[in-house]
C-alpha cells in the first residue's frame, strides 16, 4: 500500500516538474507573434494617451460629441463594463473555491489577472470622462459620503485592493521559484523577484499564514465584488430617470457581470492555451465546464432581463414608452435584440450542444458574449438619456442623438489595451497557472511542493 | 494666592472694559454712517404688494454676498425665492430666453431658459411651456453631487460652485427636468467670452470650462427688488417672480398675492410624482390670451 502511494507521488511530481518547467517557458522566451502583439498594444495604448491630451487641451466642444441632454457617452459605459468584468475574480476564484468546484485551479490566476486589470482600468475610464481630472481629490477632501459616486469610489478602492491581494498572495510561492530557475534575465528583474517572494522558504509556518490569507480573501471578496457592481448599478438607480429607476438594477448588473466574467476567462484561457501551448493543463474539459456556466449564467441573465424589461413593457406606462419602444421596435431595436442573441440567447443555447463545448466553438460563442455585453452596457446608459421627461426641442441637431467621436473611441481603445498590456506582461513576468495549487488540489503534500520549488 | 486672584480679576475687569470701549466705537461709527446713508433711499415691495421707499441702511445689502463670498452657500437671509409661470400668457415670444441670454452673455446653443410645445394629451390642446430650473426643494441634483459643488441655500436656491466641481455631470444624469448645462468650452463662447464674461448674478461662475451651470433666480437682482432679465423681457408678463415669505409675486406690471394666485388659478409644479418640489409652479394653460400657433421655424439650430 505504501509503496503504491509513493508510486502514485512519483508520478505526479514529475508531472509536475514538467509542468512547472514548461511553465517558465513564456516568461523565459517572447517569441515574435508575441512582440508584435505587445507592440501593437503599446501602439493603441499612445494612441489613447494622444487621444485623452487632445481631447483635455482641445475643446471638448469639438473632441467629444456628448452634449446637455447626453451627457454620459461611451467612457461611462464602458467604466460599466470594466466594473462588470472585474468581478470574474469573485466568481472564479472565491465563489468556486469557496464550494469546493476543484476544477478552478488551473483558472485562478487568469480569472485573477483580468479581474485587477480590469478594475484599475475602470478607475481610469471615470477620470477620462470627467470635466476636471486634475480635481479628482477633491473626492477625498470634500467627498460627501451621501453620493453614490463616493460609495463608489469607496468600493473599487477595496476591492482593487482586495484582489491585487488576491493575485499576490498565491503568487510567493511561486516566485521564489521563479528567481532559482529563470536564465538569463535582467538584474533588476531578478531584483523584483527577490523582493516580492518576501524571503520565502515554504515553511510550515508560512504556508499556514498564506493558506489562510487566501480564505480570509476569497471570503471577503465576494461581498466586496457584489458591492462594486451593485454601487455602480445605484450610480444610475438612484435617479429619477425612467429608464434607470429599477429596483432590479443591482441584481440585473451582477447577473450580466457573472456572464460577461466566465465569457472572459473562456476568452483568455484559450489565447494562453494557444500561444503558450498549454493544452496539457487547460484541456478541453475546462472547456467543457466553462460552456456549462455559460448556459447557466445566461439563464439567470436572462431571468433579470425579462424583470427588466417585460414588467414595465406589460405596463407601458408613458413616462417608459418612449425608450422602451424606441428599444423594442423603434430606432435602437438593431442594437438592442442583436445584444440579446449574442448576448443571452446564443450562450444559453449552443453550449447544449456537445460540439460546441470545445475549445474553438466555445471561444467564438465566449467572444460575441464579450462584445454583446459591451454593447450592453451601452444600450443601458445611453439610449434612455435622449428620452427625457421634457421633450427636447429647438436644439441643435447633434444635440437629439450620440455618435461618440473618433476621440472617444480611441480613448475607449487605449483603454482596452492598457488593459490587455497588463495582463499579457503580466504572463510574461509570472507563471499564468498557479502549480503549487494545482498540485495541491491533486493530493501533493506541501513538503512535495515544497521540492519543486528547490530544485534549481 | 490672593495676588494671583486679584491679578485675574484686575485683567478680566480690564477685559470687560477693552470690549466695551469697542462695542461703544463700533456703535458710535454706524450711527454716524447711519446719518449719511439716511438720504439715499431705495424702493421696495411691502407684504401687500404697495412699493415703498425705505432708508437704504434699513435693507439688507446682497453686495457683500459675491461668488466669491463665503456666505455663498448659505444664501440671502429671511428670502425665498419663488416663481409662477402662467401658461394662459406664453405666445412663444422666445423673448425670456433672449433675455437671459444677452443678461448672462450666453451664446446659442446654451439655453438656461426653454420654451417648449407641448400636449399632454391628443385631445388636448397645444400649449408653450417655458421652463428653467426649478431650485427644487428636494434637489436630486444636490443629493448626488459627491462633493458638495451644487448646494441648497436658505433663500431655496440651488447653486454651484464651479470652483468645486469636477464635472463628472452627476447632477445632470439626476435632474429630471434636463435643467442643467455643461461648460464643453465651445470655441466661439469662449472667444466672445474674453470680452464678455459669462455672468452669473450670483452664486457661480459659468466661465469656468469643464463645469456645470443653470438658471439660478438671479437673487442678487432679487433681493435689490429687480425682477431677472427673463420676468423684464417677457412681452407678455408671463413670469411672476417673488418672495414666498413676503407672499408677493411680479411680473413687472401686475404685483400679485402669491397665495391667492395660486390658490384661485389651480397652480401646480410639474411632475409632483417625482417629490423633487420646485419652487417654480405653473398655472394651466385655460382661458389663453393667445391663441396657439405652430411655431414654423426650429430654433437654435446652430451648431
Amino acid at each position: 500500500m505504501k509503496n503504491e502511494t509513493t508510486a502514485v507521488d512519483s508520478v505526479l511530481m514529475n508531472k509536475y516538474e514538467a509542468m512547472h518547467d514548461e511553465l517558465l517557458r513564456p516568461i523565459q522566451k517572447t517569441g515574435l507573434a508575441g512582440k508584435i502583439w505587445i507592440g501593437f498594444l503599446f501602439c493603441v495604448f499612445f494612441a489613447g494617451v494622444f487621444a485623452f491630451y487632445t481631447q483635455e487641451t482641445k475643446s471638448k466642444y469639438e473632441t467629444i460629441s456628448l452634449n446637455n441632454y447626453t451627457m454620459w457617452g461611451i467612457y461611462i459605459s464602458n467604466f460599466v463594463f470594466f466594473v462588470a468584468l472585474s468581478l470574474v475574480g469573485a466568481l472564479m476564484s472565491a465563489v468556486l473555491k469557496l464550494t469546493n468546484f476543484e476544477w478552478y485551479r488551473p483558472l485562478s490566476r487568469i480569472a485573477e489577472v483580468i479581474a485587477v486589470a480590469a478594475i484599475m482600468f475602470a478607475g481610469v475610464g471615470i477620470i477620462v470622462a470627467m470635466g476636471h481630472p486634475e480635481r479628482l481629490y477633491f473626492l477625498l477632501t470634500h467627498g460627501r459620503l451621501q453620493s453614490p459616486i463616493i460609495w463608489d469610489i469607496v468600493v473599487i478602492i477595496t476591492y482593487f485592493v482586495a484582489t491585487s491581494l488576491f493575485l499576490f498572495i498565491p503568487l510567493i510561492p511561486g516566485i521564489s521559484q521563479l528567481s532559482n530557475h529563470l536564465k538569463d534575465k535582467p538584474k533588476w528583474q531578478m531584483w523584483m523577484y527577490k523582493k516580492l517572494s518576501l524571503s520565502w522558504r515554504g515553511t510550515p509556518e508560512q504556508w499556514k499564514i498564506v493558506k489562510r490569507c487566501i480564505t480570509i480573501l476569497a471570503i471577503l471578496i465576494i461581498p466586496l465584488g457584489i458591492s462594486i457592481h451593485t454601487v455602480t448599478a445605484w450610480l444610475f438607480a438612484s435617479t429619477l430617470r425612467a429608464e434607470w429607476n429599477s429596483t432590479n438594477f443591482g441584481a440585473y448588473f451582477i447577473a450580466g457581470a457573472f456572464l460577461l466574467g466566465v465569457a472572459a476567462v473562456i476568452v483568455g484561457t484559450f489565447f494562453f492555451r494557444k500561444y503558450y501551448r498549454f493544452e496539457k493543463y487547460l484541456t478541453d474539459s475546462y472547456f467543457d465546464k466553462m460552456g456549462k456556466m455559460l448556459v447557466f449564467l445566461s439563464g439567470v441573465y436572462f431571468y433579470f432581463n425579462i424583470n427588466e424589461y417585460l414588467v414595465p413593457a406589460f405596463k407601458m406606462d408613458s413616462m417608459h414608452s418612449q425608450y422602451l419602444l424606441d428599444e423594442f421596435t423603434g430606432k435602437d431595436a438593431i442594437l438592442f435584440w442583436l445584444v440579446f442573441l449574442f448576448g443571452i440567447f446564443v450562450p444559453a443555447i449552443l453550449p447544449l450542444f456537445k460540439s460546441m463545448l470545445k475549445p474553438w466553438p466555445l471561444t467564438v460563442i465566449a467572444i460575441l458574449v464579450v462584445i454583446a455585453a459591451w454593447f450592453k452596457r451601452y444600450i443601458i446608459v445611453i439610449p434612455g438619456l435622449s428620452h427625457p421627461y421634457l421633450p427636447i426641442q429647438n436644439v441643435p441637431h447633434s444635440w437629439t442623438h450620440y455618435v461618440p467621436s473618433l476621440i472617444e473611441c480611441m480613448v475607449v481603445a487605449g483603454i482596452f489595451a492598457a488593459a490587455l498590456l497588463f495582463i499579457t506582461l503580466f504572463s510574461k513576468f509570472f507563471p499564468i497557472i498557479s502549480v503549487w495549487e494545482v498540485a495541491e488540489g491533486d493530493g501533493v503534500s506541501l513538503e512535495k511542493i515544497n521540492l519543486l520549488s528547490k530544485k534549481a | 494666592m490672593e495676588d494671583e486672584q486679584k491679578n485675574r480679576r484686575n485683567f478680566l475687569k480690564f477685559g470687560f472694559l477693552a470690549a466695551g470701549l469697542t462695542a461703544a466705537g463700533v456703535a458710535l461709527n454706524k450711527v454716524a454712517s447711519g446719518d449719511e446713508g439716511a438720504e439715499e433711499k431705495v424702493k421696495v415691495l411691502t407684504a401687500d404688494g404697495r412699493l415703498a421707499e425705505v432708508a437704504k441702511s434699513k435693507v439688507e445689502s446682497s453686495e457683500s454676498l459675491s461668488a466669491a463670498s463665503k456666505h455663498v452657500r448659505q444664501g440671502i437671509p429671511g428670502r425665498k425665492f419663488i416663481m409662477v409661470i402662467d401658461l394662459t400668457r406664453c405666445k412663444n415670444a422666445r423673448k425670456c430666453l433672449e433675455g437671459c441670454q444677452k443678461m448672462h452673455n450666453f451664446l446659442p446653443p446654451v439655453e438656461w431658459l426653454k420654451v417648449k410645445e407641448m400636449q399632454d394629451s391628443e385631445l388636448s390642446g397645444k400649449y408653450w411651456f417655458p421652463q428653467l430650473c426649478y431650485q427644487c426643494d428636494n434637489p436630486p441634483c444636490c443629493k448626488v453631487c459627491p462633493v458638495g459643488a451644487t448646494f441648497k441655500r436658505s433663500d431655496g436656491i440651488v447653486g454651484i460652485d464651479n470652483e468645486r466641481c469636477i464635472g463628472c455631470k452627476f447632477c445632470m444624469a439626476a435632474c429630471p427636468y434636463s435643467s442643467r448645462s455643461f461648460n464643453y468650452g465651445n470655441p466661439k463662447q469662449v472667444e466672445y467670452s474674453k470680452n464678455h464674461p459669462l455672468k452669473s448674478c450670483h452664486t457661480m461662475d459659468p466661465n469656468m470650462v469643464g463645469t456645470v451651470s443653470k438658471c439660478d433666480f438671479c437673487p442678487d437682482f432679487g433681493s435689490k427688488g429687480i425682477l431677472p432679465a427673463c420676468v423684464r423681457s417677457c412681452p407678455n408678463g408671463v413670469i411672476f417672480y417673488g418672495d414666498e415669505n413676503e407672499d408677493v409675486v411680479s411680473n413687472g406690471e401686475q404685483v400679485l398675492r402669491l397665495k391667492d394666485l395660486l390658490v384661485n388659478n389651480g397652480g401646480y409644479r410639474q411632475f409632483e410624482v417625482f417629490g423633487t418640489k420646485p419652487r417654480v409652479y405653473y398655472l394651466p394653460p385655460v382661458n389663453r390670451l393667445f391663441p396657439f400657433k405652430p411655431d414654423p421655424v426650429e430654433h437654435n439650430q446652430e451648431e
